[in-house]
């Protein structure tokens, strides 16, 4: 195991797949001689030269669609879209292009794209500050990745750039310079759509991912020790496809969940997830499935706003607390 | 070349009396008047290098040679069609072909052109891209986002415009501010020429000029070819906005008699001979419809076949991942 942090492991799967896979290329805004905006893809083009790190104009629309062709023509684009919220100008080409082909045509051939993207907040105001994996989610054709730590970062974007299908890999911007252990062995796979049970217990479930689940994590540990509350926690890894079993498994012995996320309430991941899991697990519960999300609110710039906004660990042990 | 533009022809007439007789559903959108454009630009360029366009694809797929009758059973929905029913009139493809498929987001596929052309490039193969599109995409910001990319780096894609003077039921007056299309690759410093798109050997001559200019590295071209469809812009068409005069004056220019003529003045052919490509076109035609008519329904069972190359199932985790759907081939 070596220390790395989620940017770093981020990094070193581009890295190890570049080496192993001439096909793989990285193309994105101002990720050669800045490192991209987080600094993620910082070093690589000085290994792997600019026509494997490509420099690309401001024009998300047009890097998807050319990552699209690019990956019809042989090669395993890794598209960087510098946050979500200008995957919107991308929405198109992902849902239309990348997520149809193989099925429309006939599944004559797939589309072998992963478009890596952030999502976060921190002072950067309505247009900068916004969530929106349960879009995504929502399109059969894609698969949509939200890795919570180093290890799964890693692991997970080595299967999406080996992927056959389109990948969107979704990271956060708060979790960068957490740090954690990740196996040394290079190019060791975490397998797309499976969740992971990150802490056991027996009183509640709580269901996260990506910042959200170091939120549950925190949650469970206060709610052990000033209320001696069992936690069960989940992180989702893999929003699609979903690994429903694990979640459903873990209800039947709990009787109890929270999903934690950061998205509007009205739309938001979330909502699904509770309709899927009252459908699998109605007759094990023993109290309506709770729900920790955004308030339907832009967030605003200033501190003080943006802090009642935020779902913190705080609402999930209010929500456990209400529940018992 | 004549035949080609032939075949499309009375494609398009079957397709539009299977049209009005509910065989044919949802977009149907004909080629009839352009056929010059795609036959004269196909057969330009080698068979590998690689071909994509818009919606209104019949031309392209049959002038690149996919299989008339897959074509016809496509637009059908059976099970026999050339995307086994899934895409329709609007998404005809052919990997095999390196027929790259009609796109029906306006100009989706033009950065996707650029794309596969890079591909061509970072492995030194010496092919190129066609990639066809109305004058209509050329307003849509992924017309210029894709030619930014496609020029700065230089690739080898050749943009075709088919100029037919309407963006559906918007005249060339409302929707652009140049009325030739050309002039806006300029502001990209690629090379452009404007064709006669009612005459396949002046499409076919700036076609090949551009593949050309590509093909020795010097990045991409654009092609403009002057237009027009004599059928309304798909069957709900109402064709409110243009007169019929106008329409009556294009059809004087309709490539195939023209083409035929050429051909007979030029003793290279006889009318016999005209008449019994047109005669044999027919019963290939007759024998596609019939072949669409007569082919199974796709599996209803089927209906969630392909959504990925590698499906995942959580829910059964012990079936491997199948490739089934992914004839591996073309592109991954
Ligand atoms: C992004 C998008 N907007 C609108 C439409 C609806 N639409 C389909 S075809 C068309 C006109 C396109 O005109 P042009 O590019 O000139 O091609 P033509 O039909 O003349 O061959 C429109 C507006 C669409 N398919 N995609
Ligand atoms: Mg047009």
């Amino acid at each position: 195991m070596a220390e790395l942090t989620y940017r770093e492991a981020v990094r070193s799967a581009m890295r190890e797949e570049m080496r192993s896979d001439p096909r793989v290329i990285l193309m994105g805004e101002s990720i050669t001689g800045y490192g991209g905006s987080y600094a993620v893809t910082k070093g690589l083009v000085e290994e792997f030269g600019p026509k494997r790190v490509m420099e690309t104009p401001i024009a998300e629309a047009g890097i998807v669609g050319f990552a699209v062709g690019a990956a019809m023509g042989g090669l395993r684009p890794v598209a960087e879209l510098m946050t979500v919220n200008f995957a919107l100008l991308a929405l198109d080409q992902i849902v239309n292009s990348a997520a149809k082909f193989h099925y429309m045509f006939g599944g004559q051939w797939s589309v072998p794209l992963v478009v890596r993207t952030v999502s976060g907040f921190g002072q950067l105001g309505p247009t900068h500050s916004q969530t929106f994996e349960g879009w995504f989610a929502s399109v059969p054709g894609l698969k949509v990745v939200m890795p919570a730590t180093p290890a799964d970062a890693k692991g997970l974007l080595l299967a999406a750039i080996r992927d056959p299908d389109p990948v969107i890999f979704i990271e956060h911007s708060l979790l960068y310079s957490t740090k954690g252990e990740v196996p040394e062995q290079e190019g060791l796979e975490v397998p797309i759509g499976r969740a992971a049970v990150v802490r056991e217990g027996t009183d509640v479930t709580l269901v996260g991912y990506s910042r959200m689940l170091l939120q549950a994590l925190h949650a469970a540990e206060v709610l052990e020790r000033e209320d001696g509350v069992s936690c069960e926690v989940i992180d989702l890894r893999t929003l699609r496809p979903l690994d429903y079993p694990t979640v459903v498994e873990s209800v039947g012995h709990t009787h109890r969940v929270v999903l934690c996320g950061e998205d509007w309430r009205t739309g938001g991941f979330g909502g699904n997830l509770l309709s899927e899991i009252q459908d699998r697990s109605f007759d094990d519960l023993d109290a309506p499935i709770a729900r920790v999300a955004m308030r339907d609110i832009p967030l605003p710039y200033s501190r003080k706003l943006e802090q009642q906004l935020i779902p913190a660990s705080q609402q999930i042990v209010d929500a456990v607390r209400r529940m018992s | 070349m004549y035949r080609k533009m032939v075949q499309i022809r009375h494609f398009e007439d079957h397709a539009a009396e299977a049209y009005a007789q509910a065989k044919v559903g949802g977009f149907l959108h004909l080629y009839i008047g352009e056929e010059a454009v795609a036959v004269g630009a196909i057969a330009a360029v080698r068979e590998d290098d690689h071909v994509l366009g818009h919606y209104r694809d019949h031309g392209y797929a049959l002038a690149r040679g996919c299989d008339v009758k897959a074509c016809m059973a496509e637009l059908f929905g059976r099970e026999t069609g050339l995307c086994h029913g899934r895409g329709g009139s609007m998404h005809l493809a052919d990997a095999t072909k390196h027929f790259w498929g009609g796109h029906a987001i306006v100009g989706s596929h033009i950065p996707i052109g650029a794309g596969m052309a890079y591909a061509m490039q970072y492995r030194e193969e010496p092919l190129v891209v066609l990639d066809f599109f109305g004058d209509g995409a050329t307003g849509n910001g992924i017309f210029h986002e894709g030619l930014n990319m496609a020029a700065l780096w230089n690739l080898p894609v050749v943009f075709i415009c088919e100029n037919n003077l309407y963006g559906m039921g918007a005249t060339l007056a409302e929707e652009s501010p140049v009325s030739d299309m050309m002039i806006k690759a300029e502001g990209y410093t690629m090379p452009a020429v404007q064709c006669d798109g009612m005459d396949v050997l002046s499409v076919y001559g700036a076609v090949q000029q551009a593949a050309e200019h590509c093909r020795s590295g010097k990045g991409p071209f654009f092609v403009e070819a002057m237009t027009y469809r004599f059928r309304g812009h798909s069957m709900a068409d109402p064709e409110l906005y243009r007169d019929k005069e106008e329409v009556r004056r294009w059809r004087e220019l309709d490539p195939i008699p023209r083409f035929g003529d050429f051909l007979v003045q030029h003793r290279i052919t006889s009318p016999q001979e005209l008449a019994e490509v047109n005669e044999e076109v027919e019963a290939e035609m007759l024998e596609a419809v019939r072949f669409a008519d007569d082919s199974p329904w796709p599996d209803p069972d089927s209906v969630d076949r392909w959504i990925y190359a590698k499906p995942i199932n959580p829910e059964a985790p012990e079936e491997a991942p199948s490739m089934a759907g992914n004839p591996a081939g073309a592109a991954t």
